[in-house]
């Protein structure tokens, strides 16, 4: 397969999906919400209706939805004009972009700890399988996808916050809200320890079972074989020749899970008040922000559909079946 | 024809592998119920140094399985239940895996059947081979780099694809790749199961006529398994044809074309369709080989056989010695001695 | 079709597993449908004391296995009547996806061409964008146009509209091995119609599947509905599980240590969920029985000669 044109069909796919979510975006926020002048204004604003009409010509509104109103919007988006928080009363993109790093710090943590012990334990229970570790592996694994996210965090939430003395919310302690992250880096530190324990092990599991199950695939491949003929040890095998071919579905997963991630942070933020963008997708859920809410839904979409891509590409690099020209 | 040495040739030194009454068993897999397969009962032959041998027989017949049990390579529902794999001094099948590990590749190597998968598709040739050199510690990375480049020459392929990828070579260079690799560390024995088969008839010949090459370059013992009779015509000294798991007829390629003893290699023989015959007719074996969860009683070959006596679905018949070193596992040879084995 | 259930019975109650989930999920449907005979009260019943205050987050006693939430109301009786929330949604949301995804997979599989290529990519698309904020936004914003239907309406459509992709992949997938198969064009060649074909050939070949990935598809359902309803879209009248860990996480369950409140509703998500998860992976099993070699186990049993004079 060329490399060249397996990148350009991913683009093109990413651009497509990317189009999708901004046309979502325009139907369900300025199109289904009834009157478009409340939504961009804000509700609880008194106007008499000559304003409005003003208003209306201001904002474009008078003009007809498609393509005008969507080509206008679709501009301010592209120049990162996102609309005014109602809640907040500030523009969406720079509240974004304030939680933004918090919730990569989560996930980031969480998804690389994930990663190396599910990898690991999915290496092992797929070589040893069908023995211990192998069924309490897949028991595991089993009860964490059953387990909704935000009731593990709960669990956990009570039972650290009454058993080990950690913190029951925030991102820092009331005390050092305002000053910069990197400067209180333990009280962080404490504050990230269940949250992130919430999102690896239910990950953990799920990376687990896709190593496994890769592991397994691999072994029953004829190279193995012939590793095995050659002399080398059962660790020897694994390590130079199973192990780089179980890996690589795992690349491929990590960008389709990206979507999973984002809903557990969510989810996580909320219960663990964790100023991150989860909690604040969740908040103007509540408050019914809609600036807000579409703002941070298109950020999110648009992110693990990059996320996605990226990965695609980077799998083209490491599998060398997919050549360049 | 080559030329071909009797099959006692070097028996002053003695035969470099000696299998004895090995039998191995297929076990159902946990968890699932059936009977076990017999794959292997009461196998026994000979290879010499510096020749090759043919395993012949229909599909399902055991001839890899053979190959496996030598090597312990058996899958996890394989075992085998007796016999002696003598190689070099040593009973194969009473050392640990640990010693196990250092007779592989090293002293005895395997060309496998279909080297499609049998590479590892994301590592490269040359890495295949050299790590095989390295691994068994026969010299440093330099010296094992130049080496393979032997090694490729001596098969044919340029040492400048030395750095490509399975999928970058075609089907018979891959084959020959895989003999490369198989002899990168000097063995005794070289193992080829079917390495003609998914070839056409062009690189087939090549790829005979490169092991008979090595054979006289390197002098090492070879183990051909095939169906076809053909390729045992034109490369073996010796020939196992083994039917049901068992063997069936032994002796020296000479003995077993001309002189063929047992009804089985008599219809398999004349099965094989010869281009200069007059015969129009393919003559093909009456009936199936028999399912190895389910064998006959007495030989194996006694429902598909025309000849057979009363005795023949009762008793098994045992390797009974027609000449030197020839020998057959049928009733109808009462008058020869049974094979001391 | 007797046999076959017979047959089929046999096989599956030979798994341990695939029992504990039928079990699991037994259970929990028998308690949603008889809930009156499990408890005496109704979930909006409030408690009272002698006093007659309401008896706001008692502990679990004699008068009331799990105790009371925070207004007085029985956590069991709450919890029995939750199910049958909670699984409705779960069933019917599942069920809505089966189908959708069974009609995208049949068609792309059996049709092939533009159309499979057409619906493969809505599919992947459907794939990356993030479930959560999606069915939240939908949500949101089907709740805000005021259409006047049950906010667990709303949660049943979306969920099911969105979960179809990982059944229509199956479905697909299986389609295209029976299109491969005989019968099928030597139906076309004796001037079958599509429609004809697909329900006499196709569709009893994939049910089997389709009612294994169903169960599966549910155990999602039941899930997602949960964590949608713990974010507030439920219905607060009509309490699921997950409506009752909404109450208990904003009603401060957690700090006041009333583990009675928060720890029994996800345990019964658990519950189904896992029972679901054992069904539907058994019936997966038993319909694509996957046994492997594997090239790195069994060395230590391949040498089974008994040693000399053993017997």
């Amino acid at each position: 397969m060329n490399r060249r044109d397996y990148l350009l069909r991913k683009l093109g796919f990413s651009l497509v999906t990317v189009l999708v979510v901004v046309i979502i975006n325009f139907i369900l926020f300025r199109v289904l919400p009834g009157d478009p002048v409340r939504a961009v204004i804000g509700r609880n604003v008194r106007i008499s209706p000559e304003i409005q009409q003003a208003l209306r010509v201001q904002f474009g509104l008078d003009k007809p939805v498609f393509p005008d109103q969507f080509i206008d919007t679709l501009g301010q988006w592209l120049q990162g004009n996102l609309g005014v928080s109602w809640s907040q009363r500030q523009p969406v993109k720079d509240i974004l972009f304030s939680k933004l790093g918090n919730t990569l710090l989560l996930i980031g943590l969480g998804q690389i700890l994930s990663i190396i012990l599910g990898v690991a334990l999915g290496l092992l229970a797929g070589w040893k399988r069908k023995t211990a570790i192998d069924v309490g592996a897949l028991t595991f694994s089993l009860v964490a996808w059953a387990t909704p996210t935000f009731w593990l965090g709960i669990i956990l939430l009570a039972a650290g916050s009454a058993w080990l003395g950690l913190p029951t919310g925030g991102i820092v302690s009331p005390a050092n809200v305002s000053k910069p992250l990197y400067t209180v880096i333990p009280d962080l530190a404490r504050h990230l320890i269940l949250p992130t324990l919430t999102l690896t092990i239910l990950y953990l599991g799920e990376y687990m079972l896709i190593m496994r199950s890769s592991i397994l695939e691999v072994l029953s491949e004829d190279y193995i074989l012939t590793a095995k003929a050659k002399g080398m040890s059962h660790w020897q095998v694994l390590m130079r020749h199973a192990l780089k071919n179980a890996m690589l579905p795992i690349v491929t997963l990590i960008a389709l899970n990206l979507g999973f991630t984002v809903s557990g942070a969510i989810y996580i933020e909320t219960v663990f008040s964790y100023d991150g963008l989860g909690n604040l997708f969740q908040d103007a859920l509540t408050k019914q922000d809609y600036p807000l809410l579409q703002g941070a839904f298109l950020l999110l979409a648009i992110s693990v559909i990059l996320a996605n891509m990226f990965a695609d590409i980077l799998y083209t690099y490491l599998d060398p079946r997919v050549k360049a020209n | 024809m080559s030329e071909r040495r009797p099959a006692t040739a070097g028996s002053v030194e003695g035969p470099i592998l000696s299998v004895r009454h090995l039998t191995t068993e297929f076990v159902p897999p946990k968890g699932t119920q059936g009977k076990a397969a017999r794959a292997l009962e009461d196998v026994s032959f000979d290879v010499m140094p510096s020749q090759t041998v043919g395993l012949v027989g229909e599909s399902g017949c055991g001839k890899t399985t053979t190959l496996m049990s030598v090597m312990r390579l058996l899958p996890s529902t394989g075992r085998i239940t007796s016999g002696q794999v003598n190689f070099k001094g040593k009973d194969l099948l009473a050392i640990d895996e640990r010693e196990m590990r250092k007779v592989r590749w090293k002293e005895m190597a395997i060309v496998f059947q279909g080297a499609m998968n049998a590479l590892n598709p994301v590592m490269k040739i040359g890495v295949q081979i050299s790590e095989a050199i390295i691994l068994h510690d026969m010299m440093d990375r330099d010296a094992a780099e130049k080496r393979v480049d032997q090694l490729l020459e001596m098969v044919g392929i340029p040492r400048t694809r030395r750095d490509q990828y399975p999928h970058q070579y075609s089907g018979g260079m891959r084959q020959r790749a895989m003999i490369a690799m198989a002899l990168a560390c000097s063995p005794d024995v070289l193992f080829a199961d079917e390495p003609t088969t998914a070839l056409d008839v062009m690189i087939q010949a090549q790829v005979l006529e490169l092991l008979r090459d090595i054979q006289k370059a390197l002098g090492l013992a070879i183990v051909l398994v095939t169906h076809d009779l053909g390729v045992v015509a034109e490369v073996c000294d010796s020939v196992v044809v083994m039917y049901g798991g068992k063997v069936a007829e032994y002796g020296s390629a000479d003995q077993i074309y001309n002189h063929a003893q047992h009804p089985y290699t008599q219809r398999l023989l004349a099965s094989f369709p010869d281009v200069n015959s007059p015969t129009t007719q393919l003559a093909s074996i009456p009936g199936t080989p028999p399912r190895l969860t389910d064998l006959p009683g007495g030989c194996r070959f006694h429902p598909r056989c025309d000849v057979k006596l009363a005795k023949c679905s009762e008793v098994i018949p045992p390797l009974i010695s027609i000449s030197e070193d020839h020998y057959a596992a049928c009733h109808l040879l009462c008058q020869g001695q049974e094979a001391r084995f | 079709m007797r046999r076959n259930l017979l047959e089929f019975w046999r096989t599956f109650s030979r798994n341990k597993l695939g029992l504990l989930g039928g079990f699991l999920v037994l259970t929990a449907i028998l308690a949603a449908v008889f809930a009156p005979a499990l408890t005496p009260h109704q979930p909006t019943d409030v408690m009272r004391g002698a006093n007659g205050r309401g008896l706001t987050f008692s502990p679990p006693s004699v008068h009331g296995p799990l105790g009371t939430d925070d207004a007085g109301r029985d956590i069991w009786t709450e919890l029995i009547y939750g199910a049958r929330v909670s699984l409705t949604v779960g069933f019917t949301a599942g069920f809505i996806a089966m189908f959708v995804g069974s009609l995208f997979g049949i068609t792309a599989g059996y049709f092939g061409g533009w159309i499979d290529n057409l619906l493969m990519r809505v599919t992947d698309v459907l794939l990356v964008i993030p479930d959560l904020p999606l069915m939240l936004v939908l949500v949101a914003t089907l709740r805000q146009m005021n259409l006047h239907v049950s906010p667990l309406l709303i949660i049943i459509l979306v969920i099911g509209l969105l979960y179809w992709t990982s059944t229509a992949r199956l479905i697909r997938s299986q389609v295209l091995t029976i299109k491969e198969r005989q019968f099928v064009s030597r139906a076309r060649a004796i001037g079958a119609g599509h429609g004809h074909i697909i329900r006499k050939h196709v569709l009893p070949q994939i049910m089997p599947l389709i009612v294994a990935n169903t169960v599966l598809t549910i155990s999602t359902a039941i899930l997602v509905e949960s964590g949608l309803a713990f974010l507030g879209l439920g219905d607060p009248t009509k309490p699921s599980w997950g409506t009752m860990l909404n109450f208990a996480f904003d009603r401060n369950a957690v700090t006041n240590g009333a583990w009675w409140f928060y720890l029994p509703p996800g345990l019964a998500i658990v519950w189904v969920s896992l029972g679901c998860i054992l069904l539907g992976n058994v019936l997966e099993e038993m319909l694509n029985p996957r046994l492997t070699t594997h090239h790195l186990e069994g060395d230590e049993n391949m040498i089974a000669i008994p040693a000399p004079g053993a017997k």
